[in-house]
C-alpha cells in the first residue's frame, strides 16, 4: 500500500512540475467552454427580417412589436407586398419573412384561431431551423399572454414546440459535449503520454524489474488522472452554472457517478493505446485523431446522429462519448434520475468493462 | 549466481538473431564484463535475465532461479541499470531515491550503508531536480538507486557510455567496492580499455561469444607477436606499412601503429627500419608492445 | 600555415551562465584537429557557434574566410557536419540518402551520380545500395555519413563524437576514411570520448569549465604534463573542473 501511495505521489509531481501538462490539463477545458460558448455558439443576434402585413390591426401590430423588441431580430422592412420577400431573399439581405394574412386579428378574435406565415432562407438550414424557433416563441409568448384574460383559449398557429430549451441557448448542447470531449482528450492522452514516457526514460524497464505488480503501475498511473478529471468536471460545471447561467437540474452526485465511469473509460483507451505507443508523439497522435474524431463526429454534439446513414448510427453506438452525452443531457439540462437513464448508464458501464479488460489483458509484464 | 545455456532470441520473426546460443557461467561475487559494440546483443542479454524478455531457445537461471518461471522471485533479487535509464528528470535526487527504495519495499535508512560511498557524492544535491544534475552526477543515482533494495545480482547496461573519462573511472571504482561487499555484477561496455578491470570478460559481435576468459588470459592467447610502429609524418606510415610485404595486419593505436608480420623471424623489425629508412621516414620507432584487449577484439573480428 | 578556423575571445554566455568563455584558437588547413573535453565542459556551444547554429554573446571568429555573425549561409555551404546522433535517414536507401544531400548542398544531378557511385564503391556498399539505411549495422552507418559529409568537397568538416559505440575494427577504418579526406586537402575538427583517438589528431584541445585549458600536439601535451599517455593529460586537467552539467 505505502508503495501505491508513492507511486501516485509521483505521479502527482509529474504533472504538478510540468507546466504544459497543467496547461492541457486545466487550460483546456476552460478554453474549450469559451470558444465553444461565445465563439461557436449557435445563438443569432439581430438577424434581418420583414414582416409583410396585409392584416394591418392590433393583433398584427402587437405581434410586430414584440418581434422587434426581441434581440434575436432586426427589422429591416415592414409593409412589403408579398413579391418583394423573394427578392430580399435573393439578395441575401434578409434571412426571415412573417406574413400576416388578411383578417388575421379578426380571425383570431371571431374563431378562436389564426394562421401565420413564415418563410426562412433554408440556405443555412441550421439558422433558419434557429430562427423559426425563436420566432414561434415569440408568438407563443404572446397567445399566453393574450389568454390570460380570455375564456375561450386563442390559438394562432405555429406549430413548434420547443422541449427543454426554449430560447434554443447554445449552452445547453455543448457543455455536456464539452464534458464529454475534454474528459476524453485529457484521460486517454495524458495517461498514455504518461506511460509512453516511462518507456522512452528506460524507467519502465526498472518498474518492471520491480517487486511491485505490474497491474499496480498501471492502477497507480490510472488514479491521479481520475482525481484530476474530477477536478475538471468540476470546474466545467461550475464555468457553466457561473458563466453560461447553465444550472444542473439534475443530482450532482449522480452526475460526478456517471462522469467516474466514463473517465474508467477514456483512462482504459489511453493505456490500451500505451501499449501500442513506442513514443510520445505516437501516443499523442493516436489519442488525437483516434479520439478525438470519433467523439466529435459520433456523440451527437456536433452532427445529429439521427440525421446520419444507418450504418454510421449503428457505428456510433459504440463510441462511448455518445452514452455519457445522453446521460449529461439527461441530468443536467432534462434533470432526470437514474431511473431514466439506466439503460444509457448500463451501456456504458458494459463498453467500459470491455476496454477495461482489453487494456488489462494486452498490458505486458515483460517488454516486447 | 547467473548460468546461460543455449540462450537465444532473436526478433523480427527470426530474421534478427540478437543472441545467438550463448552460454556462460558467473559465480556469486565476480565482476563480469560483457564487452562489444552496438549491436552485439549485450542488451538483449541483460533484458533476458532480468526477466524482461522471454528466450526463444535455451535457459538460464539467476540465483538458481529459472528466467521464465521464477521471474517473480527474480525481479525481487536483481538490480538493474538499464543502458537509456536517466530516471525522473523532474523529481530530485532524494525523492528518485526515496521513490525507487518504496517501490522495492524498503526505506533508505534501511540500507543506506550500502549506497553510503557513491550517495554521499550527491548528497549535497539531494534537493535538486535529477534533470539538472551532470552525466557522471546521474549514473550515481541511478547506481544509488539499482543498489538501495541490496540486491545479490546487478546487472548495469552500458552504464559508461556518454560519460566522461573521469566520471568513468570514478564508476568502476565504485563497483570494485561493491564487488568487495559480494555482490555479483555483470556490467556490458563498448569501451575495450575497461574489460582488464573486470575479472572475467566475454567479448561479444553479432550475438555471438567471441571469446571468454580472464582479460589477461585472453591477451595471452593473442597469436603473433605485436610491434608499436611511429615516425614522424603518421599518415604516410600507415600506407607505407600497409604496403611492405611482410605485413600481415597494422593499424592505428593511439599515438603508434600496431603491426604484426607474416613472417616474424628474428631481424624481421630490422627489415621493416630499413625498409621505412628508403622510404624517406624520419623519428622512427619500433618496438614490441604487449597486445591489448582491444587488439585481441580486432583480431577476433577479422577471423 | 593557412587558418581556416580562426577564434579571438568567443564567448557564448546563456544568462549568468558562461558556456564558452572567451576561446582563442586557430585551425589549419589540411590537420586534424581535436577538440575533447569533458560532458558540459562548452564543446557542444562552440561547435554550434563554428557552425553558424549559434549567435556568439561576443568575441570573434572565422569559418572557411567567412565571419560567423553575418555569414553563417555561407559557412554552412563550406563545411560537411556530422554527429553521431543525427546522420542519415533511417528510412531512405542508401542511395536515396546520399541524393538528398547532395541535391541539399545543390550538387548536379551528374556530379552526385558520379560521386554517389564511386562512394558506394570505395565503401563496399555495392549490394547493399538499395537497402534502407535502417538496416545497416552501425560502422557502416556511420562510415556512410561521414562520406556524405564530404560529398560536397568542404573545406572543412565537423565531427560530432563519430565513432560513439562502434567496434574497434569499423573504429579504425572510420579513420582511415578521416585520413583519406584529410589527403584530399579537407580539414577535420573532430570530438571524441576515446582518447586513443585524441592521438590520431594533428593538435588538440582540452576545454575545461568552457575555456580551453590545453592546445598542442598530442606529443607535446604528454611532456608537458610528465604522463605516458592523453588518458591521463585528459585527466589531470578534467580533474579540476568545477562545473558539471550536460
Amino acid at each position: 500500500m505505502r508503495q501505491f501511495l508513492t507511486f501516485i505521489k509521483k505521479e502527482f509531481s509529474h504533472v504538478l512540475r510540468d507546466r504544459k501538462t497543467l496547461l492541457i490539463l486545466f487550460g483546456l477545458p476552460v478554453v474549450q467552454i469559451i470558444i465553444f460558448g461565445f465563439a461557436l455558439s449557435n445563438e443569432v443576434k439581430n438577424a434581418k427580417i420583414v414582416v409583410v402585413d396585409y392584416a394591418k390591426d392590433d393583433v398584427s401590430r402587437q405581434i410586430m412589436n414584440k418581434i422587434e423588441a426581441s434581440r434575436y431580430f432586426e427589422l429591416e422592412k415592414r409593409s412589403l407586398a408579398h413579391h418583394e420577400v423573394e427578392a430580399g431573399f435573393k439578395e441575401g439581405q434578409i434571412k426571415l419573412a412573417v406574413v400576416f394574412p388578411a383578417n388575421f386579428g379578426a380571425d383570431l378574435l371571431h374563431f378562436n384561431r389564426a394562421q401565420l406565415q413564415v418563410i426562412a432562407d433554408a440556405s443555412d438550414p441550421n439558422l433558419a431551423n434557429t430562427l423559426t424557433n425563436y420566432l414561434s416563441t415569440i408568438v407563443m409568448d404572446y397567445q399566453l399572454a393574450l389568454n390570460e384574460n380570455q375564456a375561450v383559449p386563442l390559438q394562432i398557429g405555429t406549430e413548434v414546440r420547443m422541449l427543454y430549451n426554449p430560447q434554443l441557448k447554445g449552452a445547453h448542447n455543448f457543455v455536456p459535449g464539452v464534458m464529454a470531449l475534454v474528459l476524453m482528450l485529457v484521460c486517454v492522452m495524458m495517461t498514455s503520454i504518461s506511460i509512453v514516457r516511462e518507456k522512452e526514460l528506460g524507467t519502465m524497464e526498472i518498474l518492471l524489474v520491480s517487486p511491485f505488480k505490474p497491474v499496480l503501475v498501471i492502477l497507480s498511473k490510472a488514479v491521479p488522472y481520475l482525481i484530476l478529471s474530477l477536478v475538471n468536471v468540476a470546474s466545467i460545471l461550475l464555468l457553466s452554472v457561473f458563466v453560461l447561467d447553465l444550472p444542473v437540474k439534475g443530482s450532482v452526485l449522480l452526475l460526478f457517478a456517471e462522469s467516474t465511469l466514463f473517465i474508467i473509460t477514456s483512462l482504459s483507451l489511453g493505456l490500451l493505446i500505451s501499449v501500442r505507443a513506442q513514443t510520445q508523439q505516437t501516443a499523442m497522435l493516436i489519442s488525437m485523431m483516434g479520439m478525438l474524431l470519433p467523439t466529435l463526429l459520433f456523440s451527437g454534439f456536433m452532427f445529429p446522429i439521427e440525421n446520419m446513414p444507418k450504418v454510421l448510427q449503428y457505428i456510433s453506438n459504440a463510441v462511448p462519448a455518445k452514452w455519457y452525452y445522453i446521460i449529461v443531457k439527461s441530468i443536467m439540462i432534462k434533470g432526470l434520475s437514474l431511473s431514466a437513464i439506466w439503460k444509457e448508464t448500463l451501456i456504458l458501464f458494459g463498453i467500459t468493462m470491455f476496454f477495461l479488460m482489453v487494456s488489462l489483458k494486452n498490458f505486458k509484464i515483460r517488454l516486447a | 549466481m547467473v548460468l546461460l545455456q543455449d540462450l537465444s532470441k532473436s526478433y523480427d520473426k527470426g530474421n534478427v538473431k540478437a543472441v545467438e546460443a550463448v552460454s556462460l557461467e558467473v559465480p556469486q561475487g565476480e565482476l563480469f564484463g560483457l564487452i562489444g559494440p552496438d549491436g552485439a546483443g549485450k542488451t538483449t542479454l541483460f533484458r533476458m535475465l532480468t526477466t524482461l524478455l522471454l528466450p526463444d531457445g535455451g535457459r538460464a537461471t539467476v540465483n538458481n532461479l529459472d528466467i521464465v518461471k521464477d521471474y517473480k522471485a527474480i525481479r525481487s533479487q536483481v538490480g538493474y541499470m538499464p543502458g537509456k535509464f536517466s530516471l525522473y528528470q523532474d523529481l530530485t535526487v532524494e525523492e528518485n531515491l526515496n521513490f525507487f527504495a518504496t517501490l522495492f519495499g524498503t526505506t533508505i535508512e534501511e540500507n543506506y550503508h550500502l549506497i553510503k560511498d557513491i550517495y554521499q557524492q550527491i548528497e549535497p544535491f539531494k534537493n535538486r531536480r535529477a534533470g539538472k544534475l551532470s552525466g557522471g552526477m546521474k549514473q550515481k543515482l541511478a547506481l544509488s538507486c539499482a543498489l538501495i533494495h541490496k540486491p545479490t545480482v546487478l546487472f548495469l547496461d552500458e552504464p559508461t557510455t556518454g560519460v566522461d573519462p573521469v566520471s568513468r573511472k570514478e564508476f568502476w571504482e565504485m563497483l570494485k567496492r561493491l564487488k568487495a561487499q559480494g555482490i555479483t555484477i555483470l556490467v556490458s561496455t563498448p569501451y575495450m580499455d575497461e574489460a582488464t578491470l573486470c575479472d572475467r570478460i566475454a567479448l561479444m559481435q553479432g550475438g555471438k561469444i567471441l571469446a571468454i576468459d580472464t582479460p589477461d588470459a585472453i591477451v595471452q592467447q593473442y597469436p603473433e607477436k605485436l610491434y608499436g610502429v611511429r615516425a614522424a609524418a603518421m599518415q604516410k606510415l600507415l600506407l607505407d606499412l600497409r604496403a611492405y610485404p611482410n605485413t600481415l595486419s597494422c593499424f592505428t593505436f593511439g599515438e603508434y601503429f600496431h603491426l604484426s608480420f607474416k613472417d616474424d623471424h628474428a631481424g624481421a623489425a630490422e627489415d621493416l627500419e630499413r625498409y621505412l629508412e628508403s622510404k624517406g621516414h624520419e623519428r622512427i620507432g619500433i618496438g614490441e608492445v604487449t597486445p591489448t584487449i582491444e587488439d585481441c577484439f580486432i583480431r577476433l573480428l577479422k577471423q | 600555415m593557412e587558418a581556416v578556423i580562426k577564434t579571438d575571445k568567443l564567448t557564448k554566455r546563456f544568462g549568468d551562465f558562461i558556456a564558452t568563455n572567451n576561446i582563442t584558437f586557430e585551425v589549419y588547413a589540411g590537420e586534424i584537429f581535436g577538440f575533447l573535453g569533458a560532458n558540459g565542459a562548452g564543446k557542444t556551444t562552440a561547435m554550434r557557434m563554428l557552425t553558424g547554429l549559434s549567435t556568439p554573446s561576443s568575441g570573434s571568429a572565422t569559418v572557411a574566410g567567412f565571419d560567423v555573425y553575418r555569414e553563417t549561409e555561407r559557412i554552412k555551404k563550406n563545411i560537411g557536419y556530422m554527429s553521431q546522433k543525427f546522420s542519415l535517414y533511417e528510412d531512405l536507401t542508401v542511395m536515396e540518402n546520399i541524393r538528398f544531400f547532395g541535391g541539399i548542398y545543390g550538387l548536379s544531378d551528374k556530379a552526385i551520380k558520379e560521386k554517389s557511385d564511386m562512394l558506394v564503391e570505395q565503401l563496399g556498399l555495392a549490394s547493399e545500395k538499395k537497402k534502407l539505411v535502417g538496416a545497416l549495422p552501425l560502422g557502416w552507418k556511420q562510415k556512410l555519413s561521414f562520406s556524405v559529409a564530404v560529398l560536397h568537397d568542404p573545406k572543412i568538416v565537423f565531427l560530432d563524437e563519430p565513432t560513439g559505440g562502434v567496434d574497434p575494427l569499423t573504429r579504425r577504418q572510420f579513420w582511415d576514411l578521416i585520413y583519406a579526406a584529410t589527403s584530399r586537402g579537407v580539414t577535420v575538427f573532430v570530438t571524441t570520448h576515446y582518447m586513443d583517438e585524441a592521438e590520431y589528431c594533428n593538435r588538440i584541445s582540452i576545454m575545461v569549465d568552457g575555456s580551453i585549458k590545453a592546445l598542442d600536439t598530442p606529443y607535446n601535451l604528454k611532456r608537458e604534463f610528465g604522463v605516458g599517455s592523453m588518458d591521463e593529460v585528459f585527466y589531470k586537467l578534467a580533474r579540476e573542473a568545477r562545473r558539471s552539467a550536460d
